[in-house]
């Protein structure tokens, strides 16, 4: 492993090593540069998706490499490569944001709406390690950059209905953006009731109700300089955990910004961007709505975040710099409630995150080397800093029910280094990648108290002696164009050492009433995971294409037992009609059987599926501006089936007729 | 016009001697500072006052700070020799309760302490009397006073037959203030030799298993059971506390032969042990 970071650490210098070159294609590659950047980059345009009002969630699992863990019909947790938020960073435009709920009930893509946001950029493993440390890979939400064009005013009205779950959306966008100042808000309303599954059967607790605002503004001071504000309120209300023993009456969450752009001329500095954020979360988890429970609690939570990123991308001869300077300081806290059945006994309560503080700084360089017309050679590195501090004492003292030895600090030392070659001709590109990472336990595996997983039925406690997760990873990827037929192949492979995962603690009694037992997060000695991808299409005419999918995944521990929420064999079918004014598509959606569960986690086998839907659009101008029209039919045979991902085998939704429509008025 | 010139000599003259006054006040500790007063016994030329923590004596063990002060010269005696005998009039018979020796309290001059512990009392806190003797430069003195004691909320003490067919008493010491974490418990055990002795058992083991039955008769881990501690006499232990809320502490006593005088284990048909404490925060 040393000499792995040894031959990194050289073909990072070596880049370096090269930068006298001319700089006369610079320019030219800088096109190619972002999709380097980006791995799986989609323009985040809400007409163009197969549902204009779509969730941030129904858009993430469109991307080959995410997968959607789902415990209800909202706030689902995006995975990338087979490894879940702990092992991802999630980050909002660079802005550190971590969820307040200790089940994870409220993953950060579920306080963003596509309102809000331009595009997501899905880093994959190392590549995704702009923000913050990863092993699995990191998600970006981008919102929108600013303007400054003078196109004046300009306003947009989306409707949305879904008969299954009686749901409807309403979108209203509003902007004015001048020469030197703009200015835009906008909104959104998602209100669902409880949806059927296939054979109309209601899986209750399943509604919810949320509206998020945003407003955003800027000005520029010169050709030069800009700055501009950015403030997002999102608020969900009654969302129903069918998967869970418990919803939540409340996910709350306030995100402001305020970033500078400097953007000199003819410089080899290219931009300077430097952004100021806060936010703060509330989680209010409620067992009100459920008839019966072994005991009633309150489980609030709170996390607030303060931080700032300063990113520079320099261009010099053949090389593109990005460096990244950020920090951030997290507190999050959570606390458990319980009302004892006999009146006569006090209330129960304890700290289930007590008062976590955690301090983050670091340093990230990436060099994108563009040696020849066709080859770049992407090498990055971050360093980090990241403190624990344990603020409430009884958080010590908790943990030390648990730990011989607990102390309320702990520091870590971060390295992630990562390197790829790309090569890209006219009718192939290549990729091959090295990546070493390491990561630090989150809030709840470091210091988590009682955390009840339903997925396994055990309470998880945390363990703040844990020693940082290192990964190795080489990744893989070729595409072939034969005139319309493209085929491509991608793969990546992980070797995780101490992988943290709960291990079951005998003789320890669960504080959750029903639980098979207690688990104390430790570490694996090792893990690997691997997937792959071949994605193949072919274009029949030009209006008429055929795309298709199919993935392998793996994941095994040192010990031999399979790793859990490793996706089975899975393909995807579509068939497109597009024509300017008109697009159809029927989509076949299926997994295999999934035969290598991990009944140590409390998976079972979960039975293949496939499923049916068909979309179709249409686009239609007139003069008060354009009216896109989109709808189909999910699930159209109306299966019953459930995911590998589905918490506790809850199955998904049955037919469903959607309808968007959307009006945007110049 | 004199008064002009006198008034304010007068003033300051005032103000001196209130602020010399003050000076001298600081300098007398208030030895009992942070106790509150239960009860003050008059006898002849002494007053006896009695202190703890709450200010009123509760089932369970007391600790409790005496002074004695001597009502002509208005100090406290500081070297006085003191013993205690608390009584518990029954219907039938009276008996007495464990207790310590009274000794003067470390690094204080005027407070002398001990414990009694109360294992029953009358609901309305009535039923008991405290004698308290002492010696004051060789004199002998005796007041015999009655006092009350209250229900403790929980079960703080046990007095029960042991299977050997001796009768002891049981009183939980610490935690005084638990916390989510692994406390230190402190019990005293003793023994009921006749109705009026109480000696302290030595050697011998309490296993312990903290249950919450409120949570599905949830306990902790990396509890200890209680070892006599020959130092101060009394029994130690580790209490994990999981949350805060109702615990009950069953508990199994064992003899120096690792025979079960009294109590049982806790399994899934058997929720609780016969013997038990009870602890609240």
């Amino acid at each position: 492993m040393k000499t792995l970071i040894t031959v990194i650490l050289c073909l990072l210098l070596s880049s370096l090593g090269f930068a006298q070159d001319n700089n006369n294609e610079a320019k030219k590659d800088t096109t190619k540069l972002e999709e380097v950047l980006v791995i799986s980059r989609r323009k985040l345009s809400n007409h163009r998706q197969e549902k204009t009002l779509s969730s941030i969630d129904d858009y993430l699992e469109k991307s080959n490499k995410v997968t959607m863990i789902k415990r209800g019909n909202y706030a689902w947790e995006p995975t990338i490569n087979n490894m879940a938020s702990e092992r991802l960073v999630v980050t909002i435009d660079g802005m550190q944001i971590f969820g307040a709920c200790t089940d994870k009930m409220d993953p950060i893509t579920s306080y963003v709406d596509v309102s809000n946001l331009e595009k997501v950029s899905i880093g994959s493993g190392q590549e995704g390690t702009e923000n913050g440390h990863s092993i699995g890979g990191g998600i970006d939400l981008k919102l929108p950059s600013s303007k400054f064009n003078g196109s004046g005013f300009k306003s947009g009205l989306d409707l949305g209905y879904e008969t299954n779950g009686n749901y409807k959306a309403t979108g209203l966008d509003l902007e004015y953006t001048g020469n030197k100042f703009f200015i835009s808000a906008d909104g959104i309303y998602r209100k669902s009731d409880n949806y059927d599954a296939g054979g109309n059967e209601e899986i209750l607790y399943s509604q919810f109700e949320k509206y998020n605002i945003s407003l955003k503004t800027g000005y520029k001071f010169s050709e030069t300089q800009s700055i501009d504000a950015n403030l997002i309120y999102d608020k969900a209300t009654d969302v129903g955990y069918p998967a869970l023993p418990m919803d939540v009456s409340l996910a709350e969450a306030l995100i402001a910004s305020l970033t500078h752009y400097y953007k000199p001329e003819d410089k080899a500095l290219k931009s300077l961007e430097t952004k100021l954020y806060f936010n703060t979360i509330t989680h209010i988890m409620d067992d009100t709505k459920r008839p019966v429970v072994a005991i009633r609690m309150d489980m609030p939570g709170w996390s607030d975040t303060y931080g700032f990123y300063s990113k520079a991308e320099l261009m010099k001869n053949k090389h593109h710099f990005t460096l990244n300077l950020n920090g951030f300081y997290n507190k999050s806290l959570a606390e458990m409630t319980m009302f004892s059945n006999n009146p006569s006994e006090p209330d129960m309560f304890m700290y289930t995150w007590p008062d976590i503080r955690t301090l983050y700084s670091g340093i990230f360089i990436k060099d994108d080397f563009h040696f020849s017309a066709h080859e770049t050679l992407a090498s990055s590195i971050r360093l980090g800093y990241h403190n624990n501090k344990i603020a409430e004492e009884v958080g010590v003292q908790s943990l030390q029910i648990f730990h011989d030895t607990v102390d309320d600090q702990k520091n870590r030392f971060l390295v992630s280094l990562a390197s790829a070659y790309q090569l890209k001709k006219e009718n192939y590109n290549l990729s091959v990648g090295l990546g070493y990472g390491e990561r630090a336990p989150s809030v709840s595996e470091g210091y988590g108290f009682f955390l009840f997983n339903s997925f396994d039925n055990y309470d998880y406690i945390g363990n703040p002696n844990l020693k940082n997760e290192k990964a190795v990873e080489a990744n893989f990827s070729f595409k072939q164009n034969f005139n319309d037929f493209e085929i491509g192949i991608e793969s990546s492979y992980f070797h995780i050492m101490d992988y943290i995962i709960g291990e079951i603690a005998p003789d320890v009694s669960s504080m959750t009433i029903g639980a098979n037992g207690v688990r104390v997060y430790t570490a694996l000695d090792h893990a690997s995971i691997f997937n792959t991808y071949v994605n193949s299409s072919y274009k029949l005419s030009e209006r008429f294409a055929i795309n298709g999918t199919v993935g392998y995944n793996y994941g095994k521990g040192n010990d031999g037992e399979n790793l859990p929420l490793i996706k089975p064999f899975s393909y995807f079918a579509e068939f497109n009609y597009n024509t300017p004014k008109f697009n159809a598509a029927l989509q076949l959606d299926g997994n295999g059987n999934q035969s290598n569960y991990s009944s140590k986690y409390g998976e079972n086998e979960t039975a293949d599926y496939a499923i049916l839907n068909l979309n179709l659009g249409n686009v239609f101008h007139n003069k008060f501006g354009k009216t896109v029209l989109k709808y189909g039919i999910e699930n159209i045979l109306d299966t019953k089936y459930s995911t590998y991902a589905d918490w506790n085998n809850f199955p998904r939704q049955g037919r469903n007729f959607y309808v968007n429509l959307s009006f945007v008025f110049p | 016009m004199k008064l002009k010139y006198l008034l304010p000599i007068a003033f300051i003259a005032l103000f001196f001697s209130c602020s010399t006054d003050n000076d001298d006040n600081t300098t007398i500790v208030n030895e009992v500072e942070g106790l509150e007063l239960i009860q003050t016994i008059v006898n002849g030329n002494e007053t006896i006052e009695l202190y703890n923590e709450k200010g009123m004596f509760e089932t369970g063990y007391n600790m409790i700070s005496l002074r004695i002060k001597d009502n002509t010269t208005d100090s406290y005696i500081e070297d006085a020799t003191l013993s205690w005998m608390p009584m518990m009039q029954m219907p039938t018979m009276e008996h007495s309760s464990p207790k310590s020796t009274i000794s003067k309290a470390l690094g204080k001059d005027t407070v002398y302490e001990g414990f009694i512990i109360y294992q029953m009392t009358n609901t309305d806190g009535s039923g008991w009397s405290l004698t308290l003797n002492y010696n004051i430069d060789g004199t002998d003195y005796s007041v015999t006073e009655t006092i009350s004691v209250m229900q403790y909320e929980n079960q703080n003490t046990a007095s029960f037959m042991g299977s050997d067919g001796t009768k002891y008493i049981l009183a939980l010491i610490e935690p005084k203030d638990p916390s989510i974490a692994v406390n230190e418990m402190k019990v005293g055990l003793f023994k009921m030799e006749n109705m009026m002795t109480f000696p302290v058992v030595e050697d011998y083991t309490i296993a312990l298993d903290p249950r919450m039955p409120g949570m599905g008769n949830h306990t902790s881990p990396n509890n200890t059971d209680l070892t006599y501690n020959n130092a101060d006499n009394f029994y130690y232990g580790d209490l994990s506390l999981t949350m805060t809320g109702y615990w009950k502490l069953n508990l199994k006593l064992m003899n120096t032969d690792d025979d079960v005088l009294k109590g049982e284990d806790v399994t899934d048909e058997n929720e609780a042990s016969s013997l038990y404490l009870e602890l609240e925060f």
